[in-house]
């Protein structure tokens, strides 16, 4: 999975943004609404144009068209097709590469399993929950078995308990998957349990990089920074 | 449920051809002004058995299939190559906007003088009565698919040529059909319309023969053929766009 690098990004909203992006780290993004959030996340899977220079692993990956960039990219209002089902909402992907139907199908059935939504595979995005709604969506976003995840303030209309439930799955998600995960939110709350790191964008501009650094007896899915948590003890807990 | 609903439609039929036939029957206006329904209805017979109405019925249909079909497709082309590439809407949405307004029939006298009063001058009408409705609604329908809907297909690994089919063209079935269902019954009014003045086949030829020898029951039975064929093109592209979108609508 790579590790995003964007360089001196200039666009209608950016004025020379320089930022890391960790191999398979979860970055939470939070700040004020129009500071830039998901213009990042648009910049990094190519749905705007900048003046700079993104890489994925060290390769550009600017003249890389969105649909190559193997990005799985779950937007604020979901985005789900409404003229198909839930199984050819996830299948989508795949069937647009050219995969078998067989193949398709079991990924398919795969997902539903993994998203516990086996029983929607039938039914249109309308007649589906917001829950439900996002269940498939991300299910779709991971079919094309993305190296990077995005996720646009994917929790926002949901309610409290369902929100707390793919909050968590999400995360396990990722760490099982081991997928580079960016995810958009206003919550603080949500920025603290999920991200591994935590950025404040203002005005296009980074003002706030907070790293939490699980050591020891926790998950270490944050290795490379470990370096910097020299002073820290077992189990610490530590921002920057 | 459903018998009960066509008996729910039929039964103002019915009491309009009662009231129609007591109407006539008292002779307030003569019989050759204001014929009865009966009359009209065995003249429907008389004209369908010697074939003078099934003949004219298929002029006028191949016209307005031939017409519509064409006129409907250039339509749906024109229409998603302007929804899509804004630049060459920005260079032919101002012809089209010149163009649309003039009335179909308005161009009768010039493609008269062009191609002609022959078999083509209806079809080409009915391509124009259709092109430029159907190519409006089309470019909507385009327009109207949201963009996070196609950035979605775009992350999902599809390119524009596959995007275009899968997503963008399904998605404006609804608007294209709009245009498609009001132009079927338009076709017919205006290749009547064009056989009324031009063309000496089929049921616009008909009705202005009849006018000629006063002939109210036949004309009586002409418009009801035209009305019966409008309603019929209508509902079934009603019948085709439910069954694409009844699903996800």
């Amino acid at each position: 999975m790579p590790d995003i690098e964007l360089k001196n990004i200039r666009n209608y909203v950016f004025n020379d943004l320089n930022m890391e992006i960790f191999d398979k780290e979860l970055l939470v993004v939070t700040g004020p609404n129009g500071a830039g959030k998901s213009t990042l996340l648009a910049t990094i899977a190519g749905l705007v144009n900048y003046d700079g220079t993104v890489l994925f692993d060290g390769v550009t990956v600017d003249r890389i068209p969105t649909n190559e960039r193997k990005i799985g990219y779950l937007f604020q209002n979901l985005a789900l097709f409404p003229h198909l089902n839930v199984a050819s909402n996830i299948g989508y992907g795949m069937a647009v590469k050219g995969d078998g139907k067989t193949e398709i199908a079991q990924n398919v059935d795969e997902l539903l399993r993994l998203m516990r939504i086996e029983h929607l595979r039938d039914r249109y995005p309308k007649n589906l929950s917001g829950g439900e709604r996002q269940r498939v969506a991300l299910a779709r976003a991971l079919a094309v078995s993305p190296e990077v995840l995005l996720l646009d303030e994917p929790f926002n209309s949901m309610d409290n308990g369902t929100c707390q439930c793919m909050r968590k799955e999400i995360a396990k998600i990722q760490k099982d998957l081991g997928i580079t995960m960016v995810l958009v939110t206003h919550n603080p709350e949500e920025a603290e349990e999920m991200g591994d790191r935590i950025i404040t964008i203002a005005g296009g501009k980074i003002r706030e990089t907070e790293t939490q650094c699980f050591c020891s007896s926790q998950n270490v899915h944050n290795t490379h920074n470990m370096q910097n948590c020299a002073g820290c003890t077992i189990d610490c807990y530590c921002k920057r | 449920m459903r018998l009960r609903n066509i008996l729910d439609g039929c039964i103002p039929i019915i009491v309009f051809a009662l009231i129609w036939e007591f109407i006539a029957r008292i002779h307030i206006v003569p019989e050759y002004i204001f014929p009865s329904f009966s009359a009209v209805m065995r003249e429907f017979y008389h004209l369908t058995v010697s074939g003078v109405l099934l003949d004219n019925l298929a002029s006028s249909l191949f016209r307005v299939l031939v017409g519509f079909f064409l006129g409907s497709l250039a339509g749906i082309m024109m229409g998603t190559v302007m929804g899509c590439k804004e630049i060459i809407n920005r260079s032919f949405h101002p012809i089209a906007s010149l163009l649309y307004p003039v009335p179909t029939l308005g161009w009768a006298p010039l493609l008269m003088i062009w191609i002609g009063i022959n078999e083509m001058l209806p079809i080409v009408l009915i391509f124009l009565c259709s092109f430029f409705p159907v190519l409006y609604n089309t470019i909507t329908g385009i327009r109207s698919v949201g963009s996070d809907v196609i950035n979605a297909a775009r992350t999902l690994g599809a390119s524009d040529p596959k995007i275009l089919t899968t997503v963008i063209l399904p998605l404006a079935v609804p608007n294209i059909f709009t245009g498609l269902r009001l132009e079927a019954g338009m076709a017919w009014r205006v290749v009547i319309a064009a056989e009324m003045v031009a063309i000496p086949t089929g049921i616009g030829a008909l009705l202005i023969r009849s006018e000629s020898l006063l002939r109210v029951d036949v004309i009586i039975v002409c418009l009801m053929v035209l009305s019966v064929m409008c309603l019929a093109f209508e509902r079934v592209f009603q019948y085709i766009e439910t069954r694409l979108t009844k699903e996800w609508r």
